[in-house]
This record gives structure tokens, sequence and C-alpha cells, in this order.
């Protein structure tokens, strides 16, 4: 892999890292936002069979520019097949067609569950409400196995959840075969200073990589409860010059689209 | 067979203080204005039911309009919260808001089981999710054949559904094309129907991917061109990307929120012919 010379940004290398996860991976149920930009970037670099599916019943989008919501029209044009909403749950992801679910969250715990629902700010102050599950609960259970990115913060990583909307290994070994869920679950965390993969025995999230220029310390205190690191850490390659271009067309183009639209 | 009418005689007639009412929509034609004629009107106590409530949600919940919500993501797509959304279910404003709250995959279901006339759907979902304990219309099955324990959601059935579409013809049949989200369920899931079109044509001359509601499932047609704005129709317009930008400022704010209602909904002449 041919490092850039380029300076590039820490979100830029988590998209980066993002987009490598999807090596391999044939059909991919997309989130909005952050993944959305990651598995398109994995599209337009390592991926170009990528199938994106979206949960407004867009089967293999191939936007142009990225969309801002779930539903916009670059997803419908560009699509081979628009399904309708409970087919793209029922036959789509519950049939067991999509390899890989990838997720965004504002609560990320140790074993992988996600929390979309509400935050408790205490103080007797009223819990901070968030959008909700949408399609994360089943697609964090049926998807061949997920991929989750996030920013990296104690606030985002925490002990505790104030709400479990979306399950990844629930309370650790076991908990997912006792469901019986289909899905592997979260197979790795990747956030803007390393990834994090669970523990094969124990299923807890553990730092497997940091990003370069990020040292154990500065993860450590970006999360909210004691981090665990692999042995064999490893430094995660620098965003190639593909990489850094290919990403900043296709967001130069997003900005220039959505802005003509007004 | 569906009458052809004005959004305001529609509303009047169709949509009552207490029904349970689904604006459907899943990002792409979203019915806002018949949404702003139901706040013009000051109907009150509605339960609104949608998957994915987004502006013209917040719109109706700010304005006092719903006693509940039934929903599976309520944010403001790519921007963030909806904010009347948020006062209502975090401090009561203007009224407090029940809730009852569902994945995606368990309200598409919810629609299914209403328009299939069954008493609930079965699916594989909620596990290990904290949704199930806050919900009573949640609960779990036994598979009769296999003995696996399943999700099961209770039916909707909405008093009223109110869907956008591209087109109609004279004699009320419905054509819409695109992204169709869960409409179709909607609809007949549903006592009354009314939609709103941008066009009333002579023939529904076919279209890629489209499907047509025929007139006989259809209570009112009112044409409503740009009725879905900052939504779109496809083929007609194309999703204001911006608008859904301002609207995070217009609505963080309760007077000024107030004061853009009163302006472009309130004092707004209705849109039909």
């Amino acid at each position: 892999m041919s490092t850039s010379t380029i300076d590039w940004t820490a979100d830029e290398m988590m998209t980066v890292a993002s987009a490598r996860a999807l090596a391999g991976a044939r059909t991919c149920f997309v989130g909005i936002g952050l993944p959305s930009r990651a598995a398109n970037l994995a599209r337009l670099t390592d991926n170009p069979g990528l199938v994106l599916i979206y949960e407004s019943g867009t089967l293999g989008a191939k936007p142009s520019v990225l969309p801002l919501s779930i539903g916009d029209g670059e997803l419908a044009d560009t699509a081979d097949s628009i399904v309708s909403v409970p087919e793209i749950f029922n036959y789509w992801l519950q049939g067991g067609r999509c390899d890989v679910g990838f997720l965004g969250a504002a609560q990320v715990d140790r074993f992988g569950n996600l929390n979309t629902t509400s935050i408790a700010r205490g103080d007797g102050r009223p819990d901070l409400r968030l959008p909700g599950a949408g399609g994360a609960p089943e697609i964090a259970a049926h998807a061949g196995k997920v991929l989750i990115v996030v920013r990296h913060s104690d606030r985002v990583f925490v002990e505790k959840l104030s709400f479990i909307t979306s399950v990844g290994f629930g309370t650790g070994t076991g908990f997912r075969e006792r469901l019986g869920l289909r899905g592997a679950g979260p197979t790795q965390v990747i956030t803007d200073l390393g990834i994090l993969e669970p523990d094969p025995e124990s299923r807890e999230l553990t730092l497997v990589a940091v990003h370069p220029g990020v040292t154990v310390d500065r993860v450590r205190e970006a999360t909210g409860w004691p981090l665990k690191v692999d042995g064999d850490l490893a430094t995660t390659d620098a965003p190639t010059e593909r990489e850094l271009t290919t990403m900043r067309e296709l967001q130069a183009r997003t900005k220039e689209v959505h802005r003509a639209r007004t | 067979m569906a009458e052809i009418t004005n959004l305001r005689e529609a509303v009047a007639d169709l949509v009552h203080d207490g029904d349970v009412v689904a604006l459907e929509g899943f990002t792409h034609l979203i019915p806002t204005l018949a949404g702003h004629e139901i706040i013009r009107q000051r109907r009150r106590d509605l339960t609104l039911v949608r998957m994915t409530p987004d502006l013209v949600y917040d719109q109706m919940i700010g304005m006092g309009t719903a006693r509940k919500l039934v929903f599976s993501w309520g944010g403001n797509p790519g921007v963030g919260s909806l904010h009347r959304f948020r006062d209502a279910v975090e401090n009561g404003w203007p009224a407090p808001l029940e809730v009852d709250e569902h994945s995606h995959a368990g309200m598409a279901n919810r629609y299914v089981a209403g328009a299939s006339h069954l008493p609930f759907a079965v699916l594989r979902g909620y596990e290990g999710s904290g949704l199930a304990a806050k919900s009573e219309t949640i609960s779990t099955v036994t598979c009769p054949f296999t003995g696996e324990e399943l999700a099961a959601v209770a039916a909707l059935n909405p008093d009223v559904t109110v869907i956008h579409a591209q087109r109609a013809d004279g004699d009320g049949n419905v054509q819409l094309w695109g992204i169709l989200g869960v409409q179709k369920e909607a609809v007949l899931a549903a006592k009354r129907v009314l939609v709103t079109v941008e066009e009333i044509v002579d023939r529904l001359d076919p279209r890629p991917g489209a499907i047509v509601l025929p007139a006989w499932v259809v209570t009112a047609v009112a044409r409503v061109p740009g009725g879905a704005h900052p939504s779109y129709a496809t083929g007609y317009s194309v999703r204001d990307n911006a608008f859904y930008s301002e609207w995070d400022t217009i609505s963080r704010d309760r007077d000024t929120f107030t004061a853009w209602m009163t302006k472009h909904v309130l004092e707004a002449e209705d849109a039909t012919s």
C-alpha cells in the first residue's frame, strides 16, 4: 500500500479504515451518514462490485454523490431494484441476504451493544431523546456480521448504556447463541482513533489497532471503561493517495450537488 | 369510489379529533401539505403513526395536534434531531407526548398485519433490545410447527391514512412510483384513505416500477402540486435538502418555530385547486 504524503484528518482515516473493512463483502446493508460514506468509498476503490442496500428499499444503489437521507432520489435512480419497506426487512435482511450491516450509534458499550434511543443526563433533567431504533435492531441481529463506525469519545464509549436499542454481544460469551441470533454480531468497531474487535473468548471489545500518530493512552482516555489492548497491537496503514483523492472528490461532488439543488 | 375533492374538504370530512392518523412516506412522497391542513383545521388529540416521522410530524407535534406518536425513527434525516419532538418528549411542550416505539421491521410488519386483516404479524426481531419491554404492542409467539419463539407485533389499522402520490385519473385511481416505502400497506390497513397528488390526468400510462391503488380502496383524492415539499415526488421534484438543514434552525427555538408556523402554515392558503 503506497502511503500518501498528503496530510489527512482523523475523520478521513476513520472513513478509509471503514471502507477497507468492507473488502471481500458482497452485500452491505448501509446506515446513513458515516457508514454510507465509507461504503461508497469502498465501492469506488477496492470493492467496485459491492452491493449497497439502503432501508428505503433501494437494492444495489450506486450513488455518484453521497445521499443526505436514506431515501434520496439519487439512491432510487441508481438502484438495480426498488422494493417496499416490508420487503427490504422481511425478504432481504431477515432472509439472510446481507453479508454486512454497517451501523453508527450514539453510545457503544464494551460488548458492542448500541444505544440510539435516549441518554440519561442526571441532575433531575429529562433524558436526552435520540431518533430511535430505525432498522438497527434487526440489522444487528440478522446481518452476516456488523461493522460499527463512531467517533471515539468517553461520551460514546460508555461503561453502561442508558438504553439497549440494538444488541451486540449482550452480556458476553454465549449471549447471541442463547438468543438464537443468526448473524455473527459486531466484528469490528472503527473509530477516528483506532479499531476494536471482540475478544474471541470474552467477546469484550479490545483495541487491536491504532491509527498512525495515536497513542494507546489517548484511546484509553476516550473510552469509558478500562479498555483492553491486544498483545499484537497494530498500527493502521495511513490513507493512500488514491483513497484520499477518491474520498475528497466524492465529498466535493456531494457538496456541489446539494448546494445546486437549493 | 374515490371522490375527487379539495384538500380542505377532504381533511374536514376524513380527519377527526382523537383519530389514529398515519401520514406515510419513506423520505419520498411525504404528504406535508396535508399535514399543514390538519394543523390549520386545529385537529387535536391525534395518535400520529409513521415509521419515519420527520419535519411534518415535528410541525404537527409542535402545534399541539398530537397526543401520541407511534414510530420507529424520529429524526431530521442527515441533519440531526427533531427539536419539537424532543421538546414534547423531554419537557411536555406544548403538551405531553406519549410514545409507542418500534424498530422499522416491527412497524413495517404492523402495517402488513393491518392490511392483511390479521391481529398481529410475526418476525424475528427485537432480540436483546430494550424496546420490547417498553411497548404493549410487542410480544412473542411460539411457532406451532417448530416451537421457535418469535416476535409478535400488533396490527396497525389507522382511522385515516394520508399519502402523497404522483398522479390520479379522473376516477380516482392512484399511481405512484420510485421509493414506495410502506404506503400500500398503510393504505390497505386504514379505514379511510386520503391521497394528495401532483396532477390528475386522463389516463394512467404505465411507468417502470409503478403501482396503482385502485379507486375503490381510496376515499378521497385531492390535487396538491408540490404537496410533498421539502420531500419530493420522483418525476416532478427533487428533495430540498437545504430546507431540511434550515429546519434545524427554525425549529430549535419555540418562538422562532411558532412564528414560522404562523406565517407559513396558519396564515397560508391551502394549496388546492
